[in-house]
């Protein structure tokens, strides 16, 4: 073929990728050095002010980043181990197998907002079913959203529902596609189920789970409707997330260029730190 | 011939005493929602409407979400539709979005909406992108019986940019079969050694929410609460702390500035009247219901409206939902000034001034404008004057979701109210509540300066912190003054001071 004619190829999805890809991020830079707010809706060149502001005087940014990194790995891991567990459950010949993996889906295919409405109702600490039902049995009432250190909780109780489910999809999906081969194997060798899930099934699955897990720490870390819709980021800041913090800041406060900033910086430590977590992920569970 | 004259003379009469009811019944059977008064003639009453033609053209609202403020825009746009032939297209947006929503379109110079609900903080940020209201409506018969204090909210340096359609004020609201129940009165008396009655100030009032705190006093085999208060972060709780501030920080002998001290610009937001506030407001959340911590303005009418507490205080809402027909706490509640303190700061002796101090807050009202570069001016005023119509204005102060509270002189005589079912000594009580708030020389108005927004969000989570029991009162505070410092230096003193002389000069009684 022509070298030219690989080009002709190449441009239309190098368009939309400078589009949609290349020009918000340069653009969110270019905005991050500027002080466009509510009074001076300008891009006016300021340098790095912003950039100084976010590393000496704001606290709050860096403490919603932290709580975002304690929110995001406990509920993927808790969705690790229950959506494996699930899919374990449902690999197996049992009865109404095709009923369960259905049942075991839904929550994904509910809309977070409505959901998370649902929940936020459910843990209504007067009104609330949950606490009537505990308050029958003489618990609480628990203060389930207006408690500095349970309100993370629920947050993680109402993320690990929600999302479970993909962790599920993804786990089935790589336990079906396993070979039988090692399996049978093990079968002769009369090894047990639980030496068969530690020396076979896990192993086999570390690449499927490695890829499960970073997906869902990419969404994880995004986390925002359900903190929007349950706590709006309390009591105080007690579940304020980065996400939800660059959201007031932008589209509150109106700070356009302060929150770019956050958006960059954030970006930046979301590509650094994941990367990181994927070659230690890597390192422990795969082994050569 | 003396017969023929006197007939008709009084055929005469009758036509035109009868007249307006005739047009009332007309346009009351086509538009239930008027019932109760029928159409009433004026400007923008439903016959001047029905003669104007807007066939083809389309009016873009955004405004807030169902029902307070966002039911009454759709239901008014649904009528103005019908009357006028215009397609209204209107867009419900939660409360702490509206400003964005408006705002980003406004700095990009376009104009997706023609009308935009807001706040009339919103004011100073808005004003260059609206349109300013033109002098027939200004000038017009029921805009001049819009109060002064309204008048002035609504309006910068002299023009008017904000239709005025809703005025809003924080007062006291309490049960009144509790307070004013000899039974109760006695009980307290001897556990306490106090009187039950009003509270007076914050103080008393923590007392009494303390004390009927967690049990059922109303006997319907629930428990019942103190207070209901808008304490969640983003849902305007920096509001319902300045109601609590304003006692013991808005002195009347030190003028000049009641958010900052208007010749350094310094901010007194972490002076010891605002930290004592916070302090009463952090034992507050012992008193509000479970979960009362996290209670946005519709909990808050919710709770209060519905019989869980004995006190509230915010805006008017939760008072007119109390007294709707179906409420379980109709006729039982009463309404009075907000609690007052037995100090006030002084910030120029840099002590309390020691005595009796009260200063009402008028908080702001829901604001709504017609965009600047808007296509469709003409129509757009006219809704919003259709809007806040004689006939639907009264119809609408009536139902306690919709949001949309007394700003006109009418508004503040008790008749109104009686006739929708209130009783008399209720519906003079709230009259007098609020006439006495607007002949207060002694009167807090809401921040209305460039930034509003980012100042506000700043006090909002330094008291959410306090709240939750973060960071101490004073902690708190200290940390929303250092972030208004940087606010003001980012912004530039002399803006913000410019625009917050403003507001000064209202609270200072010299406007």
């Amino acid at each position: 073929m022509n070298f030219k004619h690989k080009y002709v190829f190449l441009f239309p999805g190098l368009f939309v990728l400078i589009g949609i890809l290349i020009f918000p991020i340069i653009f969110t830079i270019r905005l991050s050095l500027s002080g466009w707010n509510s009074y001076t809706p300008e891009m006016n060149f300021i340098g790095i002010t912003n950039y100084i502001r976010l590393f000496t005087d704001d606290p709050r940014f860096w403490e919603s980043f932290f709580r975002l990194s304690f929110l995001s790995v406990s509920t993927v891991i808790l969705q690790y181990i229950i959506g494996f567990a699930l899919a374990l459950m449902v690999w197996r010949e049992i009865k109404f197998k095709r009923f369960f993996r259905v049942i075991f889906l839904i929550p994904m295919m509910t809309t977070p907002v409505i959901m998370t409405v649902i929940w936020r109702t459910f843990f209504h600490e007067s009104l609330g079913p949950v606490n009537d039902l505990l308050g029958n049995i003489g618990i609480g009432p628990i203060l389930w959203l207006s408690d500095p250190v349970i309100a993370k909780f629920t947050v993680i109780i109402v993320e690990v529902w929600q999302w479970t489910p993909f962790m599920f999809l993804l786990l089935l999906a790589g336990l079906l596609s396993l070979p039988k081969e090692p399996f049978l194997a093990a079968a002769i060798d009369g090894a047990s189920s639980f030496r068969k899930f530690v020396y076979v099934t896990f192993p086999l699955m570390a690449p499927i789970s490695i890829g499960a897990i970073i997906i869902r720490l990419i969404e994880a870390s995004k986390i925002m409707d359900t903190v929007f819709v349950l706590t709006s980021g309390g009591p105080g800041t007690a579940t304020e997330t980065s996400s939800f913090y660059i959201y007031i800041k932008g589209l509150r406060e109106f700070q356009m260029g302060y929150a770019a900033t956050l958006s960059f910086t954030y970006l930046v430590i979301m590509i650094i730190s994941l990367t990181i977590i994927a070659k230690v992920l890597t390192k422990l569970m795969i082994k050569e | 011939m003396k017969i023929i004259k006197t007939c008709l003379t009084a055929i005469i009469s009758s036509v035109m005493i009868f007249s307006p009811m005739a047009y009332a019944d007309k346009w009351s059977d086509q538009f239930p929602h008027i019932k109760a008064t029928g159409d009433i003639p004026g400007e923008c009453s439903y016959e001047s409407m029905s003669k104007k033609n807007y066939k083809g053209k389309t009016l873009k609202i955004n405004t807030h979400a169902v029902p307070v403020m966002g039911e009454p825009t759709a239901l008014h746009a649904e009528q103005f539709a019908k009357l006028t032939g215009a397609k209204v297209d209107v867009t419900h947006t939660p409360a702490g979005d509206l400003y964005a929503k408006a705002m980003v379109p406004f700095q990009a110079g376009q104009a997706p909406y023609d009308i935009v609900f807001g706040f009339s903080n919103f004011i100073n940020d808005w004003r260059r992108y609206l349109e300013p209201v033109p002098k027939k409506y200004v000038e017009m018969k029921q805009m001049q019986d819009v109060t002064p204090s309204h008048i002035g909210i609504a309006s910068w340096d002299g023009v008017m940019y904000q239709f005025p359609v809703d005025g809003d004020r924080h007062y006291l609201k309490y049960r009144k079969d509790v307070i004013d129940n000899p039974k109760y009165q006695k009980k307290y008396k001897a556990d306490t050694g106090k009187e039950l009655r009003v509270p007076r100030t914050w103080k008393e009032y923590g007392e009494m929410a303390a004390y009927f705190n967690d049990w059922d006093w109303d006997g319907d085999g629930e428990k019942e609460y103190g207070s209901a208060e808008v304490m969640k972060k983003d849902d305007l709780m920096y509001a319902a702390f300045y109601s609590r501030s304003a006692a013991y920080s808005k002195n009347p002998k030190t003028p000049g500035g009641f958010f900052f001290d208007l010749e350094t610009m310094k901010p007194l937001i972490n002076n010891p009247g605002f930290v004592e506030a916070l302090t009463d407001w952090v034992e507050a959340t012992k008193y509000v219901p479970p979960g009362g911590i996290n209670f946005g303005l519709g909990d808050e009418i919710g709770s209060f409206g519905g019989g869980q507490t004995l006190f509230s205080f915010s805006w008017d809402d939760a008072f007119v939902a109390a007294m709707q027909p179906d409420s379980p706490i109709n006729n039982k509640v009463g309404a009075a000034q907000l609690p007052g303190a037995m100090k006030v700061w002084n910030r120029e002796s840099n002590s309390w001034d020691e005595g009796f101090n009260q200063a009402p807050f008028f908080v702001w009202g829901w604001a709504v404008g017609v965009a600047k570069k808007s296509k469709e001016k003409e129509m757009a005023f006219d809704y919003l004057c259709f809007f806040a119509n004689e006939a639907n204005h009264q119809a609408d102060i009536g139902i306690g979701r919709f949001g949309v509270n007394p700003f006109r002189e009418a508004d503040f005589k008790a008749d109104v109210w009686t006739q929708i079912g209130w009783d008399k000594d209720i519906a003079q009580s709230y009259v007098d509540t609020l006439a006495e708030m607007e002949k207060s020389k002694n009167r807090v108005f809401p921040l209305r300066v460039p930034g509003t927004f980012e100042f506000n969000a700043a006090l909002a989570t330094a008291a959410a912190k306090a709240l939750a029991g973060q960071l101490s009162p004073q902690a708190a505070l200290d940390e929303a003054a250092k972030q208004w410092e940087d606010i003001l230096n980012r912004v530039g003193k002399d803006n913000v001071r410019k625009a917050y002389a403003v507001g000064v000069a209202m609270e200072d009684n010299k406007l």
